[in-house]
């Protein structure tokens, strides 16, 4: 038999460790959307005192080098403090996981990044933003990119369908140039917001299509 | 695990029939001489003549004369040579026009992609939900510049078999050449080209279990085409190349094995397969027609799970399948057949496609269901999706 992935991926992949949700997480993220390809889901419990991660769980919709790193990284992050967690890399988690294929990069390192924005998400929602920078458009495009069209699995911001960004006392209104009535445009403004909204200083985001 | 390998991928390739072998052999050790005409040497001569009785079979099969039958290397050649010779021969006497379906396989569709760069002007036809051209569009999008149109007769992943007959009487109609590819219908679906009006035909080998590197092209009596492969005069001026006559040996072979009940045998594990899915594994859909299909193709969208994860851990179990998910192809797309049929990528990241040949047994159908029901209700039970009720 040659499969193809090391032994090690195989492992995580036909076992995944801390697989799950956690109810009461005191951070959470979603990497990637259902519609467009993989996505992961990362929890974590934090330890305010020691500033650590306590516990922490994933679950992935995505192929076995996705479900490995999803696997690897709540290994590595589990016990770790929140800064020495958010500095683990993809090249990290593929040594641990004895490499994986270069061409997979982009299905692993939406873990990675499950993981860096599920402490993110913590630290907005305790306010322990260190440098409260103000939200920008710049920051809002940011955050678009990881929001993906399910007809073309592009990003929002790649297929230039970011017609208009406005951020004004907390108010952001973001302009996506589909029809009202395009299929998966409930969809799309659903995620939106659910990338927007955590940043500290905004109270409200509006999402409109144009007709 | 299984005491033997169960490979439902008979779509993408199959293992030789020792019949095949055992026909071929001759060809590599006795007459191995190229075919020579009728005065040339006794070895030669004796190679002509297999080569005209194999052709001879392939034709037939088709209810067509061994002179429109050429042989080549395989489905992707055929369908090169089908696209680009008309192109070649009517591009600047009757126009640039082309008309494909949007799910045809690779071949045809990068022919036309590699014409449009030369100025032809491609219409790509869309499907409707079950993988069907439309004939009223099809009809619609003929102009005066229309010189080909190729529409496959079924579909490689999804299995819809096309309605031929009615598509070949718009293109004759209109005065268009019809080009399809059979690649995946050759001896499973009955066509004739004495009833169906269509002039050119892609056929191959490695489907039926027969040698890969060789395949076929029907090309009607008087259909304008022009020598796409320059070289010699073999395949009656239209293919030049040394003639593989232990593939166009094997390649009858092949065609001479297949049977009417091997195709009702495919036809009742197509069936089980789907039936039992559907009914016994939650949140599944049938891509493709359910009963206008391949006999031995059954396509299957596990929905809150992704392909590549499905395969291998298939494989890791003995199962060899394929998958219309991005993560398992080599260009990193999804499925353009199922983006074509209108799905999302969620339709195309779960779709698992089993295809039958003749060393599969009804007992691997019920193999494969009972280790998918484990694979999937494990895949989900780590999915972030599907879990709302």
């Amino acid at each position: 038999m040659r499969f193809p992935y090391s032994e090690t991926v195989l492992e995580h992949f036909r076992h995944p460790r801390n697989v799950g949700k956690i109810e009461d997480a005191d951070g959470k993220a979603i990497e990637g959307s259902p519609a467009c390809g993989d996505m992961v889901s990362v929890y974590i419990k934090v330890d305010p005192k020691a500033n650590t991660i306590s516990d922490i769980k994933f679950e992935s919709y995505g192929c076995a080098s996705n479900i490995a790193t999803g696997s690897i990284i709540t290994e590595l992050a589990k016990g770790k403090t929140l800064d020495e967690a958010k500095k683990i890399t993809w090249k990290q988690a593929s040594e641990a996981l004895g490499g994986l294929p270069k061409i997979k990069a982009h299905c692993s390192v939406l873990a990675v990044e499950g993981l860096r924005s599920a402490i993110e998400n913590y630290e907005e929602r305790y306010g322990l933003v260190k440098e409260k920078k103000p939200t920008t458009v710049e920051i809002v495009r940011q955050r678009l990119k990881k929001v993906m069209n399910p007809m073309t699995g592009l990003s929002l911001a790649r297929a230039n369908l970011v017609r208009n960004i406005e951020v004004k006392d907390g108010t952001v209104r973001v302009v996506i140039d589909l029809p009202p009535d395009h299929q998966f445009a409930p969809t799309i403004k659903e995620e939106i917001i659910d990338k927007i909204e955590p940043l500290w200083d905004v109270k409200e985001v509006t999402v409109e299509f144009t007709e | 695990m299984l005491n033997r390998p169960i490979y439902l991928d008979n779509a993408a390739a199959t293992r030789l029939d020792e019949q095949v072998l055992e026909a071929m052999k001759p060809y590599f050790f006795d007459i191995y001489a190229v075919a020579t005409s009728e005065f040339g040497y006794s070895q030669g001569i004796e190679a002509q003549e297999a080569l005209g009785r194999a052709r001879g079979v392939l034709a037939s099969n088709l209810g067509a004369s061994p002179e429109e039958f050429i042989f080549t290397s395989g489905s992707t050649e055929s369908s090169n040579i089908a696209l680009k010779g008309v192109a070649l021969a009517l591009g600047k006497k009757k126009g640039k026009h082309i008309i494909v379906s949007k799910i045809e396989d690779f071949p045809v569709l990068h022919s036309a992609r590699a014409l449009e760069k030369q100025g032809f002007q491609v219409t790509y036809l869309d499907v409707d939900g079950d993988g069907f051209v439309d004939l009223d569009r099809l009809r619609d999008s003929i102009t005066d510049e229309t010189i080909l149109a190729s529409i496959q007769h079924a579909n490689q992943e999804i299995g819809t078999i096309q309605e031929i007959e009615s598509i070949g009487h718009i293109c004759r109609e209109k005065g268009v050449i019809f080009h399809t590819d059979a690649t995946h219908t050759f001896t499973r679906v009955t066509l004739d080209v004495k009833k169906i009006p269509v002039d050119l035909i892609t056929v191959s080998a490695h489907t039926i279990h027969g040698p890969k590197g060789i395949g076929g092209l029907y090309i009607r009596q008087g259909t304008q085409i022009a020598k796409w492969v320059d070289g010699g005069f073999q395949e009656f001026d239209l293919r030049a190349g040394l003639e593989n006559i232990p593939g166009a040996i094997g390649f009858a072979k092949a065609v001479e094995l297949v049977t009417e009940e091997e195709n009702e045998r495919f036809r009742a594990m197509r069936n089980r397969i789907i039936d039992r899915i559907l009914t016994e594994i939650p949140n599944t859909t049938l891509n493709g027609h359910r009963w206008k299909r391949l006999p031995q193709n059954a396509n299957i969208t596990f929905h809150f799970v992704e392909g590549e994860s499905v395969t291998l851990h298939l494989d890791m179990r003995g199962f060899a399948v394929n998958t219309g998910s991005a993560c398992f192809s080599r260009s990193l797309e999804g499925s353009h057949v199922i983006f074509g049929m209108g799905g999302d990528h969620e339709r195309a990241h779960g779709s698992i496609r089993f295809t039958f040949g003749r060393y599969n047994i009804m007992e691997d159908v019920d193999a494969v269901v009972q280790a998918l029901a484990e694979v999937v209700q494990e895949l989900r039970s780590i999915s972030p999706l599907g879990k709302e009720k």
